[in-house]
């Protein structure tokens, strides 16, 4: 349990310092879709709401899991969904194809 | 035993690759050339790390699972469709949804272990719901508001501060007692109740304008919470893919926090201090010269640079569009056209550069402020469209002015400034704007898409 906690914290920090240093870089150009990608990748959580709704552990956490699942899914489409369509806007004035 | 072990290993291994795709995907958007490659890496790892779950061997019901997966689908593509005008309500929208996902993640957790939580569980699992709740309410009030559903005027009352700190300590408290004693079953729910009313109050004094800080705000908050449900749950994907959104949320406040020149203190607990109203402007009758579109027309045309300041005005106008004519009518005759950004134009972090780029304007046309403000005294005509405060050279020398310090476009030291505005009506702040006095200032008084299209059609008459 206790190193269990310790791994987690590990984690934490060296993703934060990722996290900081990749995000750094992100041009202001493109903030709202970075936004908008983060926002669809923390919708991982999902996972945690699968297990609750296939475990059946109670009531309670099924139904908790389902509504869960699904605010979670309707991020990660949705998110995915915008950040591509405002990518694909994003046009060169150099005539260089892709 | 060891078949499920097997299965428990292969599941970890599809979440490392998870995550290692999702630390790509955010490396492949720094620059847009490789940015789609960063979304289908994001997608690949999401569908890769949602089928590894399915693979959990505790998992009984397949079926609604599917059910809700779908539901979900069903809710996410017409959110993914929406107007980009639109995205910075969408992406508030989208905050509350994945904070209300690990409220419930968080409750259900709860009750599944309690009495049984150790210590540092229950600490986790606190922070987990506490903050999770908070950007809840806070996100929707701030879509609500984004979508003019609610007023978007702050409204501030006397002990505002003292008002919400207070439910913020009630919550902490009962976080406290459930943290000694986890068998309090019947207090959880105070921990959840109060700070929805704390996530509520926290958005009520914001106005329109410091939206781009609290949107990045809550995006933290979200990716926090997310890393601590990671804690609960032993996942370290969550935990990565939490700390990535946190410190994404966490930039983003901070680079708005000093467009806005607000303290980084005031981000970090919400307190976004209403900006209050000028005192008296001058009382003299101050001139300003003002011209129509031919006029305007003839200057742009005989102009070599010229670079457009837009502000969120042009996007309520609508006006992004025409503004993409006048950009082709200019540049085809040989006139270098640029953008100038500022870090908080628009409703959220970039929103200016999407709508830019939805209007078909090439990107590197779009310069960021620090890149641009050396420019301006080489600069023919600086056209403002429907920005205001970011352009007040008051930030720059008035002391008085609410806005001191701040850091701004400066087009005041442009040859010829032109500014499209309704009327000499100061903004939505209140601050008086003496960039409008300047000789070298001529005030285009109307609508922005209205008076840029009599722009166009006089560029486009003066060629036959």
């Amino acid at each position: 349990m206790n190193s269990a906690l310790i791994d987690g914290l590990f984690v934490f920090m060296l993703a934060g310092f990722i996290g900081f240093e990749v995000i750094k870089r992100v041009s202001p150009l493109l903030h709202t879709p970075l936004m908008s990608l983060t926002n669809a990748l923390d919708a991982i959580a999902v996972v945690g709401a699968i297990v609750l709704v296939g475990e059946h552990k109670s009531n309670l956490s099924f139904i908790l899991g389902i509504l869960a699942v699904i605010a979670a899914t309707s991020n990660v489409v949705g998110g995915f969904l915008i950040t591509d369509r405002m990518l694909r806007m994003f046009k060169s004035s150099r005539p260089t194809k892709p | 035993m060891t078949d499920l072990a097997g299965n428990q290993q292969i599941i970890e291994i599809i979440y490392l690759v998870a995550s290692v795709l999702f630390i790509l995907s955010l490396k492949w958007l720094s620059a847009p050339s490789t940015a789609r490659h960063g979304v289908l890496a994001g997608e690949i790892g999401m569908v890769l790390a949602i089928g590894g779950t399915l693979l959990h061997h505790g998992i009984v019901d397949y079926k609604w699972i599917v059910i809700a997966l779908v539901i979900g689908s069903g809710i996410g593509v017409p959110l993914g469709l929406v107007q980009m005008t639109a995205v910075p309500q969408r992406t508030a929208l989208s905050h509350a949804f994945g904070a209300f996902c690990v409220t419930l993640v968080g409750t259900a957790e709860f009750y599944l272990r309690t009495p049984n939580v150790p210590r540092f569980m229950m600490a986790v699992l606190s922070m987990e719901v506490i903050l999770a709740s908070l950007t809840f309410t806070g996100s929707l009030m701030a879509a609500g508001k984004l979508q003019e559903v609610l007023p978007q005027r702050p409204i501030t009352y006397k002990g505002q501060n003292v008002v919400n700190l207070f439910f913020l300590a009630i919550a902490i408290a009962v976080a406290v007692y459930l943290v000694v004693h986890p068998g309090a079953k019947q207090l959880f729910p105070v921990m959840i109740v109060i700070p929805l009313i704390f996530g509520v109050l926290m958005i009520v004094p914001i106005g329109g304008a410091d939206m781009p800080t609290v949107i990045s705000l809550l995006n933290s908050y979200a990716g926090l919470s997310a890393a601590a449900m990671g804690f609960v749950l032993d996942s370290k994907l969550l935990i990565i893919a939490g700390a990535l959104d946190g410190s994404s949320g966490f930039i983003l406040s901070v680079i708005m926090s000093k467009a806005m020149n607000r303290s980084f203190t005031n981000v970090l607990f919400g307190a976004f201090g209403q900006v209050q109203p000028a005192a008296v402007a001058g009382k003299e009758e101050k001139t300003v010269r003002s011209a129509t579109a031919e006029e305007a027309a003839g200057i742009l045309a005989a102009a070599n640079k010229v670079v457009i300041v837009p502000g969120y005005g042009m996007a309520v106008a609508q006006a992004q569009h025409k503004v993409r004519e006048l950009y082709d009518a200019l540049t085809k005759r040989g006139v270098d056209v640029r953008f100038a950004i500022h870090p908080v134009a628009g409703r959220m972090p970039g929103h200016m550069n999407v709508l830019l780029a939805e209007a078909d304007i090439p990107y590197d046309r779009l310069m960021e402020m620090d890149d641009i403000n050396g420019d301006f005294p080489q600069t023919d005509v600086a056209l403002v469209i429907g920005a205001n405060d970011v352009t007040n050279p008051a930030a720059r020398t008035d002391q008085s002015s609410p806005i001191f310090g701040m850091p701004i476009l400066d087009v005041d030291k442009a040859r010829t400034v032109m500014v499209i505005k309704r009327s000499m009506n100061p903004g939505f702040a209140g601050i008086d704007n003496p960039l409008y006095y300047l000789d070298r200032t001529l005030m285009l008084f109307g609508d922005a898409k209205s008076f840029v299209n009599s722009i166009v059609h006089e560029l486009a008459g003066n060629t036959h």
